[in-house]
């Protein structure tokens, strides 16, 4: 496996296209020129996965070899001179890519990685050529469903094996196989398996054509009316690098969402190239049941603008002893929130107590590869402020014995659900409090019963950092515009910190 | 008394002809010999002396008498057997199993020498096996035998049962200190696990797809060990080598391929057949041998090594058959599989008849050999069929040329070749199939 070799101090040089390349020892010639930024074509090459040299597409021309090479399988050696781009290697890679589509459908109007398709980027980049393909097109298995993510299409298949490596190397669940031979031969699950890992939505992601789609994504959105953002996952507190892909040119498409998909953005030391599927099908409903209405619900239900909200709001919390109001928040909250949250509550307002763990508890639901067991992504941020070392976080059980002692009179929830925890006697808790504050950007009931519900942003409508459980402070940008009101979690926290000062 | 193995009508021996005026026996020196293939037969006639002298002798002089044999790898790469075996990584360098792998895997059309080998002679193979195994100091070796080898896996199989019964594979072979033991592995029908790597993930249990050298199989082959690849009939002629000593082989054979080579010799002959020659033989004493052209008919072209290898035509019979020969006029000795193709011979249904074997069996591993064969075959059927352009020309010949030598294996290889010299040789029969259409 080419990804997983240690990176050696010692370089080489050699030249590719009339330029040199620096290449660490052991490296191949394709790994070479990929990290210097020159594309030599290929498809079973993939960097985590390995260089089976099946697809041939990365030939190139190596001076006093009486064969063209193909590169991925090329290791670098000081003062080689290779050509990817002369006429003679191009016109080999070219015929590589001619035998990938002599029994493709070409069916890319109707297909999804139209215009992410490895396929149409090397047609256009070094193919051009008038097919000579005159017989009928092989026909092989449509519309696979290989699992609750991934759609299978024989036909456009490629068999550059990425997906069975995946599944052999990285999820090491082993559904996919390879049946048959030569022309006829096909992926196809194991029988009496599915593709149900938790990491199969990467499967997508690493076909270089449309042959594994996201059944998600399917038919939803063009890929070329998508637009891209780096984010950080939420998902867990290994905050996985992604992309985020939202459609907003075109409301008609991808059923009104904004949100289209999330895709893993590389980064060595915290996903490599991958990320779960918790996380990739987790947002997809970011849009629902979401709060833009600053409101003040009793005693009379009534919109407010944010500056009366804020008042009335510092008068609320000012009315009795700060004893008995609890803070409940969550490690949803970025850095930015957590150094506004702690100002407000702690050195502000001198809130005695607060609930931002992690409950219930999601044991069995991490594993070695990517997937945590802390759900949230920057419990880690608030601990670097002392939530969680000199401030401690209380239960849920603990809250509600302390409401029915009467010894709590107000909650002011951030983006939390209480009804998670409490279930049935939610609402009765709730209702016994004499002030209720919800904060968040999704309805709940607590946003129901709240006396005031301060609309916020959601992650992908704001910039901040996540501090991921390794200690790494990882920065995600804006990718929509706030809906209707909301405000940014620390701007609603400093807005009413603002009115306790004289 | 065992029970004889052989089918009640004796079929597999009184099938074959392999006599003929002019022929050096080496391997087939004993064939009269009706139950050679029993050991005690077997032994009788000096079996088995062979690796008693190699045990004797010591590894450095046998290898010193390989040296001097000029022994090609008869299975159609024809790579000097003495220096695979001395590339074989040396215990001291790489502790650990190493391993000697036969292959036994006939599968190339034309081709059936190994069958009639190992039919008649499995001692012979077994004795070869020992000794090369003695020679890289292999523990364990495996005969991979092609599935479809029914009578001959049965064969082999009460052989290494004789054998080892008489403490021929076993503990300490003639208290030399050296042992070693036979296992017997049956394919499953691939073509493509007659390649040496192919063959060799197949008995890891997985799919049978060429591995891409380097590691070669001598440094990395079975379980990831040193492995000595080798077809059936160059070890059946170790034996031979020690006794008779390298140099008295090496003289039987041309000047870079020493000894004998069996020829499977099919198609329009009058008696098909295996026929032994000395390296450098002339194709046409090798077809005369099998009686000559079928009915008198003139000859159009012969395939001299099994169908992977390019045609020669009729002109071309003065062809020295060594490994040097062929390739002097664009072809292979490959594995001695001589197919006669008279005048009534269509090239074009031998290229479709080729091409669609060769897309039945491509592994499907690289995708110009799995695309590529399977295009050929039905561009070539449409030509058959009748719906040939010239164009259909152009594009075999270009489709061919972006296939060979830039795939996995000789299998790909092979697709891109064989139609290009049946185009380039017979280009009659491909205009009258692929005519320019006018409007």
């Amino acid at each position: 496996m080419t990804g997983s070799r240690n990176a050696m101090d010692k370089t080489l040089r050699f030249t590719l296209d009339g330029r040199p390349i620096e290449a660490r020892l052991g490296e191949t010639v394709l790994e070479a020129a990929t990290r210097a930024g020159v594309m030599i074509p290929h498809y079973c090459w993939h960097q985590a996965l390995g260089n089976p040299g099946n697809c041939r597409m990365c030939i190139v021309e190596v001076e006093g070899a009486p064969k063209p090479q193909v590169s991925c399988r090329l290791p670098a050696r000081e003062g080689l001179v290779v050509r990817s781009a002369s006429p003679a290697a191009r016109r080999a890679q070219c015929s590589a890519l001619e035998f990938h589509l002599v029994d493709h459908p070409l069916d890319c109007p109707v297909c999804d990685q139209s215009g992410e398709c490895g396929l149409q980027d090397y047609y256009m980049d070094i193919g051009r050529y008038k097919s000579a393909m005159r017989e009928d097109k092989a026909h092989a298995g449509k519309r696979l469903a290989l699992g609750p993510h991934i759609m299978l299409d024989q036909e456009r298949c490629i068999m550059c094996t990425r997906c069975t490596r995946f599944v052999g190397q990285v999820s090491k669940s082993h559904e996919l196989g390879i049946f048959g031979r030569g022309h006829r031969q096909a992926v196809d699950l194991v029988p009496g398996r599915a593709l149900d890992n938790p990491y199969s939505g990467n499967l997508a992601d690493i076909c270089p054509v449309g042959a594994l789609t996201d059944r998600d994504f399917r038919f939803q959105v063009r890929v070329w009316y998508l637009d891209s953002t780096e984010s950080i996952c939420p998902g867990c507190s290994r905050g996985c690098n992604i992309f985020v892909h939202t459609s907003t040119r075109r409301p008609w498409q991808n059923q009104g969402r904004r949100l289209a998909r999330l895709k893993p953005r590389f980064s060595p030391e915290v996903n490599g190239h991958w990320i779960c599927d918790e996380g990739r099908y987790g947002f997809l409903d970011f849009d629902s049941k979401r709060l833009g209405k600053v409101m003040r619900l009793k005693p009379v239900s009534e919109e407010l603008p944010w500056d009366r909200a804020a008042q009335e709001v510092a008068a609320a919390l000012r009315r009795k002893p700060v004893e008995g109001l609890a803070v409940a928040a969550s490690g949803a909250l970025s850095n930015e929130d957590w150094l506004a949250f702690k100002e407000l509550f702690v050195d502000t307002l001198q809130a005695r107590r607060f609930l931002f763990a992690p409950e219930p508890d999601q044991a069995g639901t991490e594993d070695q590869l990517l997937r945590r067991r802390e759900k949230t992504p920057n419990l880690e941020g608030g601990k670097a402020l002392g939530f969680g070392t000199k401030i401690e976080s209380m239960g849920w059980d603990a809250l509600a014995r302390d409401i029915e002692a009467g010894k709590v009179w107000g909650l002011y929830v951030i983006d939390r659900d209480p009804a998670q925890a409490w279930g049935d006697r939610s609402r009765e808790l709730l209702e016994r409090l004499d002030l209720l504050i919800y904060q968040g950007p999704r309805q709940c009931l607590a946003g129901e019963l709240a006396h005031y519900r301060l609309p916020a942003t959601a992650w992908l409508e704001e910039e901040g950092h996540f501090t991921n459980f390794q200690g790494k402070v990882q920065g995600y940008r804006s990718a929509l515009q706030p809906l209707g009101a909301a405000k940014p979690d620390w701007a609603i926290f400093a807005d009413l910190e603002r009115r306790f000062k004289p | 008394m065992m029970q004889s193995v052989w089918p009640e009508n004796n079929w597999p021996l009184s099938r074959i002809n392999w006599k003929s005026k002019g022929m050096v026996k080496l391997l087939t020196s004993h064939f009269d010999e009706p139950k050679l293939h029993e050991l005690e037969t077997y032994r009788r006639l000096g079996g088995y002396e062979g690796l008693k002298k190699a045990l004797a002798m010591g590894r450095e002089p046998l290898m010193a008498e390989m040296d001097k044999s000029n022994l090609r790898g008869l299975g159609g790469a024809g790579f000097g057997a003495a220096m695979k075996w001395r590339t074989v990584t040396p215990e001291a360098k790489d502790p650990g199993p190493r391993f000697v792998v036969v292959n036994c895997d006939e599968s190339e059309p034309g081709c059936f020498k190994d069958r009639v080998l190992v039919t008649r002679s499995p001692h012979q193979l077994i004795e070869g096996l020992l000794i090369a195994a003695y020679a890289i100091d292999a523990r364990r070796t495996f005969i991979f035998i092609r599935g479809e080898y029914e009578v001959q896996h049965r064969i082999l199989r009460q052989a290494l049962d004789e054998a080892r019964a008489a403490g021929l594979i076993g503990k300490s072979l003639f208290d030399s200190g050296f042992s070693c033991d036979i296992d017997l592995m049956r394919g499953a029908g691939a073509y493509i696990s007659g390649l040496d790597t192919a063959l060799l993930e197949t008995m890891e249990g997985k799919k049978a797809w060429p591995r891409q050298p380097p590691p070669f199989p001598t440094a990395s082959g079975l379980m990831g060990r040193p492995t000595l690849v080798h077809n059936v009939e160059t070890l059946s002629m170790v034996p031979h080598i020690v006794l008779q000593g390298g140099e008295w082989f090496a003289r039987l054979g041309t000047a870079k391929s020493g000894g004998t080579v069996l020829f499977s010799v099919s198609g329009h002959v009058e008696r098909p057949g295996v026929y032994e020659f000395p390296m450098g033989a002339p194709l046409k004493d090798i077809i005369a041998a099998a009686g000559g052209v079928k009915a008198g008919k003139k000859l159009k072209a012969v395939i001299p090594g099994g169908v992977s290898t390019p045609v020669l035509t009729a002109e071309e019979l003065d062809t020295p058959m060594d490994f040097e020969g062929p390739r002097a006029k664009g072809s292979f000795l490959g594995a001695g599989g001589v197919i006669v193709l008279d005048e009534s011979a269509d090239m074009v249904m031998v290229a479709h008849n080729i091409e669609r074997f060769l897309a039945h069996e491509s592994c499907g591993q690289c995708t110009p050999c799995r695309q590529g064969s399977f295009w050929h075959e039905r561009i070539l059927e449409r030509g058959l069929n009748g719906g040939g352009t010239a164009e259909d020309i152009a594009t075999l010949e270009r489709a061919g040329e972006n296939i060979t030598g830039k795939v996995i294996c000789a299998l790909g290889d092979t697709v891109g070749v064989v139609t290009r010299a049946l185009m380039k040789k017979f280009p009659q029969d491909f205009n009258d199939r692929f005519p320019q259409r006018h409007g």
